[in-house]
C-alpha cells in the first residue's frame, strides 16, 4: 500500500500528475490511428463470423477420441458432403464443425459420424444451428446497442450535462470500434458469446466514464467563482485523482476476466466461457483508456467553448500575467504559472502559503 | 492542493460540514448513528432467504441445459404470408401450451418450453430423454381433427371391461361401452335434460355438449344425412347402439389391448393414423379418468376452424363456454357431420376433437350446425374453457415453426463446463481477494466480508428464482456473475477511496467515513444505474444466451447497491470506532502516515481538539 498509497496522496494533491488534458491532441491522435485501423481491418479483412452466424453445425466428440483430426475431417467431409473443420482440443476430444447445412440434415450426419468414430451418438455434443440464427442474435444485439445508447446519452444529459454524454458517447463507439477491430485483424471468431461480451463493455466502459465524470462535476461545482484555474486544469485534476481509483478497477475487473480467459482457454479450449472473456478483456482494457484518455479531455475541449469557461480562462490568464508581471506573487501564485508552463507534469500545487489563504473562507469570496 | 474539497470542509468543524455534504440528513444521520439496524437487516433478510431456500427443498440454482447436459430447441415464428401480425403473445402462447403437452406427451414430464422475446420458443429437453423424438415432436405442426366417435370406455389398467352396467359385455364392442358410462357422476342438470334426446340417456363421459352458436342460423334441416360423404365414410349410421358398423378387426384389437391409463400406451395408441383412417385414441375427462376411443376418419381439420374463444355465456346459464367460428369449407363440413351424429345414439352422436392424437373433448351434438359457428358448453370453469379455446385455435394458428439452433450437450460437458466455471469464478474472486489484502490491508476485512455477503446472497436468490421464476444458471450467466465480482467491489473502491482522500486531507477516520459516504454513495449509484439499464436493455431486447447473461448482471448490480448500503457502510462505520482502524494501525490500511495525510496545520485553531491519528507532520 505505501507506495501506491502514497502515489495516491500525491495524485490527490496535485504534487504528482499527468496532463491528461493539456496533452489531449496526443491521445486523440493515438485513438483515431488505432479506430481508423480498427474500421480499415474491418472494411479490409472483415470479421471471422462464427459457424453460429452461417448455420451449420458444431460437432464435439467426447474426451480420448481415437481418431485423427484428418482422419476426422474425412469422415465430417464424407458424412455431410460440405467442407469440415476440425480442431483437437485439450482434453483430447475433436471438435467438428460443417457449415452450410440445415438443422434436419445435421441430424443425419450426427448418426454417421458417431458410426464413423465408433463412438456413441448420445454422446456426442452437437450444436446445430440454422443460417438466421445469429442473424438475430446480432440484430437484437445492434437494437439493443441502439436502445442502450439513447438512454444512457438521456440520462448521463440529465444526471450531468449534454456534453458529459456526447464525451461518454464517442468514448463508447470509440471502445466498441477498437474491440471488433481487434477482431478483424487478428481473426478470432465472432460468437453470441462475443457479442455478450461486447454488450458487456457497454455497461463497463460506461461506469467507468462515469466514475470519473462524477468527480468532475464535484469538482468543477464552483468553478466560476475562483480565478486561480481553469476548467481544463481542473478536469485534469480531477482524472489524476481518481487515477488510483480507475487502476484498481481495472485491475479488479480484470482479475476475474483473466480467470475465466485462464480457465475457458486452458481447460475447455473453446468456447463460451473463452468467447466472452475474450471480448471483455480487450474492450475493457479499452474501457479505462478511453474514459481518462478520450472522454474527460473531450469535455474539458467542448466545456472550454461555452462563454462563460472562455471568460474564466481569460481571467485566470490574465490574473497569472499580473502575477508573473508583478514579481510578487501573492500566495504562491508564481509557482503557479511556472507549472502550467511544463504541461506535461503538474508540478506541486502545495504551497503553505494558499492553503492558508484558502482556509476558512467559501470559495467564491476568494480573488 | 487540491481546489474544491479542502477550502469547503477542512476549515470547518466537522459538525458542520455534514449539514453541506449531506443533503438528506435524516437519512445519512441514521444510517450513521444505528449501523447496527441496517446490519442486522441484511443479515435477517440473508437468514430468511437462506431458511427459504431450505424449506423450499431448492438448495442449488436450477442449472441450464448446458450446464446440465440435454437438448436445448429454439425454434422461431414464422407467420403465413401476409399475416405478420399473427405473431403476438396469445398465439405464441397457445403454441408453447400446445408444445408442452407434445414434448411431455413422451413420457418425460421435466421438458420445458417458453416464449423468449417476441417471436422464439425455447424448448428445453433434460438428458435422459430421446432428444430426437423430441425435436420431431417439437418440429412438426399439430394436428387436430374433429372424428366422429364410434366406441368409447374409461380405460383401466385392471379391468379392461370396465362396464359396469347389467349390459356389459365382456366384448370391447361399440355397444358396450355405450352403456359402459352409467357410472358418471358429473353430469349436470343440463346434460340431463338433455339427454332425452339422447337414446343411451346418460350422455357424453365429459358433460359437455355443442348447441347451437348464438348467432347461428337455425336451419337443422340442412341436417347432412343426405350428405355424400355419408357414404363415403365408415361413420356409423344409425345403427341404434348396434354394432352393424363395427370398425374393422385391427382397430377392435388396438382397442381391446388398449390401456390408457399407461402413460407408455398413451404415447403410441393411434400413432401414424392417417386421417382418413378408423384409429383409437385417449383421452382424460373432466374427472381426470382415462377413457378410450374408437375414432372415425377426421370429419373436419383444425386448420377449418377459424377462430375459438372461451366466452362467458350469461344467457341460459350455462356458465364458461368455447365458441368456435368455421371457415366457408369448415362450415360446411362440421354441418355434414353434425348433421349425421345429431342422428345417432349416444356414444355415435359424440365427435372427438383430437389434437396430435389425444381427445381433448367428446362432446355431443343435438343437431346438425350449419351456420359456421358452433359453441362448446358443459361444466367448464374458465380455465378449461380457455385451454380447450387454445387448442382449438392452435389448429389455425397462422404460424409455423422453425428450428433456429438445436444444441445438444452431453452431461459429461455440461458437468464439466459447470466445474470450469465454478473454478474460473473461485481463482477470479481468490484473484481479487489476494489484491484487496495487498492493498487494502485492514479494510479488506470490510470489502472481502461484503463480497462473501454479495456472493452468498446472489447464491440464494438464484436458487430461490429457480422454481419462481424458471431462472436456470447456464454459462453466460455464470459469466456474468464473474464479470460481477468486478463491479460489487469497484463500488468498495470507490468508498475506501474516498475514505482515504478524506484522511489525507486531515481528518481523523470516523468523520471521514460518515463524510466519504455522500459523495461514494452518489457515484454508486450513478455507475450501477448504467450498469443496471445496460443489462435491463438486453434482457428486454435480445434472446437466448444474452438474457440469461443480462438477467444476472442486473441482479448482481441490483445486489451491490444493497449489499454498499445496508451492509458495507454500516460495517465501516461500525470499524470505524474500533481503536484497531481508528488509530490509523499500519495494517489497517488508513495509517495516515502511509497515505500521506496532511496535517491539519492552522486549522487545529479552529479545531480544538485534532484526532490524533491525523497529526503527521510529515508534508508539512
Amino acid at each position: 500500500m505505501s507506495k501506491l498509497g502514497t502515489l495516491g496522496a500525491r495524485l490527490h494533491r496535485g504534487e504528482v500528475g499527468y496532463d491528461f488534458v493539456g496533452n489531449r491532441k496526443i491521445w486523440y491522435g493515438i485513438s483515431i490511428l488505432i479506430t481508423i485501423t480498427a474500421v480499415l481491418g474491418l472494411a479490409v479483412r472483415g470479421l471471422n463470423m462464427g459457424i453460429e452466424f452461417q448455420g451449420g453445425a458444431v460437432f464435439t466428440t467426447p474426451k480420448k477420441t481415437n481418431v485423427s483430426v484428418s482422419q476426422a475431417e474425412t469422415y465430417a467431409e464424407d458424412a455431410s458432403g460440405h467442407d469440415a473443420i476440425v480442431q483437437q482440443l485439450g482434453d483430447g476430444s475433436l471438435r467438428i464443425q460443417v457449415a452450410g447445412i440445415d438443422t434436419d440434415k445435421a441430424d443425419q450426419i450426427k448418426d454417421k459420424l458417431a458410426d464413423d468414430l465408433k463412438v456413441d451418438a448420445e454422446k456426442i455434443n452437437a450444436e446445430l444451428v440454422g443460417p438466421s440464427w445469429g442473424e438475430q442474435i446480432a440484430n437484437k444485439a445492434w437494437q439493443g446497442l441502439a436502445i442502450f445508447m439513447i438512454l444512457v446519452v438521456i440520462y448521463l444529459a440529465i444526471a450531468f450535462e449534454w456534453r458529459m454524454a456526447v464525451a461518454a458517447l464517442v468514448a463508447l463507439i470509440h471502445d466498441i470500434t477498437i474491440t471488433t477491430g481487434i477482431y478483424a485483424l487478428v481473426g478470432f471468431e465472432v460468437t453470441p458469446g462475443t457479442v455478450i461480451g461486447l454488450l458487456t463493455i457497454l455497461g463497463y466502459s460506461l461506469y467507468d466514464t462515469v466514475v470519473v465524470f462524477d468527480s468532475l462535476k464535484e469538482q468543477t461545482k464552483d468553478i466560476t467563482k475562483q480565478t486561480r484555474w481553469t476548467y481544463s486544469e481542473v478536469a485534469n485534476r480531477s482524472i489524476n485523482g481518481t487515477l488510483v481509483r480507475s487502476i484498481n478497477t481495472t485491475v479488479v475487473a480484470l482479475l476475474p476476466v483473466a480467470g475465466l480467459l485462464f480457465i475457458g482457454g486452458g481447460v475447455l479450449g473453446a468456447g463460451m466461457l473463452n468467447d466472452i472473456s475474450l471480448s471483455l478483456f480487450v474492450g475493457l482494457a479499452a474501457g479505462a483508456y478511453s474514459s481518462i484518455f478520450i472522454a474527460t479531455p473531450l469535455v474539458a475541449d467542448l466545456k472550454e467553448r461555452e462563454p462563460a469557461m472562455k471568460a474564466l480562462k481569460k481571467r485566470v490568464l490574465a490574473k497569472r500575467a499580473q502575477a508573473a508581471a508583478g514579481e510578487e506573487p501573492p500566495g504562491g501564485r508564481g509557482d503557479d504559472t511556472a507549472e502550467d508552463a511544463t504541461p506535461a507534469v503538474v508540478g506541486p500545487r502545495t504551497q503553505p502559503a494558499a492553503r492558508g489563504r484558502g482556509r476558512g473562507r467559501p470559495s467564491g469570496k476568494r480573488r | 492542493m487540491s481546489w474544491p474539497p479542502r477550502p469547503r470542509g477542512a476549515g470547518r468543524p466537522e459538525r458542520e460540514y455534514e449539514k453541506v455534504a449531506a443533503p438528506k440528513k435524516g437519512r445519512s444521520a441514521s444510517a450513521q448513528s444505528k449501523p447496527w439496524r441496517s446490519l442486522a437487516l441484511i443479515l435477517i433478510a440473508i437468514a430468511a432467504l437462506t431458511g427459504g431456500m431450505f424449506w423450499s427443498g431448492n438448495t442449488t440454482p436450477r442449472l441450464g441445459i448446458d450446464l446440465a447436459g440435454g437438448t436445448s430447441i429454439t425454434l422461431r415464428a414464422v407467420p403465413e404470408a401476409g399475416q405478420e401480425g399473427a405473431i403476438n403473445k396469445t398465439n405464441m402462447d397457445t403454441a408453447v401450451d400446445i408444445m408442452n403437452r407434445r414434448v411431455n406427451g413422451l413420457g418425460v414430464s421435466e421438458a420445458e418450453v417458453q416464449t423468449q422475446g417476441d417471436r422464439n420458443i425455447i424448448v428445453n429437453i433434460p438428458k435422459g430423454t430421446n432428444s430426437k423424438e423430441a425435436r420431431e415432436q417439437v418440429g412438426t405442426t399439430a394436428k387436430l381433427y374433429f372424428r366422429p366417435v364410434i366406441a368409447t370406455e374409461i380405460s383401466e389398467p385392471a379391468a379392461p371391461t370396465p362396464s359396469p352396467s347389467a349390459s356389459g359385455s365382456g366384448s370391447p364392442s361399440p355397444s358396450a361401452s355405450a352403456t359402459g358410462k352409467g357410472d358418471k357422476s358429473d353430469q349436470s342438470d343440463k346434460d340431463k335434460a338433455t339427454s332425452s334426446t339422447a337414446p343411451s340417456a346418460t350422455a357424453t363421459s365429459q358433460g359437455r355438449a355443442v348447441t347451437d352458436a348464438l348467432k347461428a342460423d337455425p336451419t337443422p334441416s340442412g341436417s347432412a344425412s343426405g350428405s355424400p360423404k355419408a357414404s363415403a365414410t365408415p361413420t356409423p349410421s344409425a345403427s341404434g347402439g348396434a354394432s352393424g358398423d363395427t370398425p374393422d378387426a385391427k382397430v377392435q384389437a388396438q382397442y381391446a389391448a388398449l390401456n390408457c391409463a399407461d402413460e407408455k400406451d398413451r404415447a403410441t395408441a393411434g400413432k401414424g393414423a392417417k386421417p382418413t383412417d378408423t384409429t383409437v385414441a385417449c383421452g382424460q375427462n373432466s374427472q381426470g379418468l382415462w377413457q378410450k376411443y374408437i375414432l372415425g376418419p377426421a370429419a373436419v381439420d383444425g386448420t377449418d376452424v377459424k377462430k375459438a374463444q372461451a366466452v362467458f355465456n350469461t344467457q341460459g346459464a350455462a356458465g364458461w363456454t368455447v365458441t368456435m367460428e368455421f371457415t366457408g369449407k369448415g362450415a360446411k363440413k362440421f354441418g355434414d357431420i353434425t348433421g349425421k351424429l345429431a342422428q345417432q345414439p349416444s356414444p355415435q352422436n359424440q365427435f372427438a376433437i383430437v389434437l396430435d392424437g389425444e381427445v381433448v373433448s367428446d362432446p355431443y351434438v343435438n343437431q346438425a350446425l350449419t351456420g359456421g359457428s358452433a359453441e362448446i358448453s358443459g361444466r367448464f370453469d374458465q380455465e378449461e374453457a380457455q385451454s380447450l379455446a387454445n387448442m382449438l385455435s392452435y389448429g389455425a394458428l397462422p404460424l409455423t415453426f422453425k428450428e433456429d439452433s438445436v444444441t445438444t450437450v452431453t452431461a459429461a460437458l455440461g458437468g464439466e463446463q459447470l466445474h470450469a466455471g465454478l473454478v474460473a469464478g473461485a481463482i477470479g474472486l481468490a484473484l481479487v481477494v489476494i489484491y484487496l489484502l495487498v492493498y487494502y490491508r485492514g479494510l479488506s476485512f470490510i470489502a472481502i466480508l461484503s463480497l462473501l455477503v454479495s456472493a452468498a446472497l446472489t447464491y440464494v436468490i438464484m436458487s430461490l428464482l429457480g422454481p419462481a421464476i424458471g431462472f436456470a444458471l447456464n454459462l453466460p450467466a455464470v459469466c456474468g456473475a464473474i464479470v460481477a465480482i468486478g463491479i460489487t467491489a469497484d463500488s468498495f473502491i470507490v468508498y475506501f477511496e474516498r475514505i482515504r482522500d478524506e484522511i489525507r486531507e486531515g481528518r481523523s477516520l470516523r468523520p471521514a467515513v460518515e463524510r466519504a459516504w455522500p459523495r461514494a454513495r452518489r457515484t454508486i449509484l450513478v455507475s450501477d444505474f448504467v450498469s443496471f439499464l445496460a443489462a435491463a436493455v438486453l434482457f428486454v431486447v435480445t434472446v437466448g444466451k444474452v438474457q440469461g447473461f443480462a438477467f444476472t448482471l442486473g441482479l448482481t448490480t441490483l445486489l451491490d447497491v444493497v449489499v454498499v448500503f445496508l451492509f458495507t457502510k454500516p460495517l465501516m462505520t461500525i470499524m470505524a470506532r474500533r481503536k484497531f482502524y481508528a488509530s490509523g494501525h499500519r495494517w489497517s490500511g488508513l495509517d495516515p502516515k502511509a497515505l500521506g495525510a496532511k496535517p491539519p496545520l492552522r486549522s487545529t485553531r479552529r479545531r480544538p481538539t485534532p484526532p490524533a491519528g491525523s497529526v503527521d507532520p510529515k508534508e508539512a
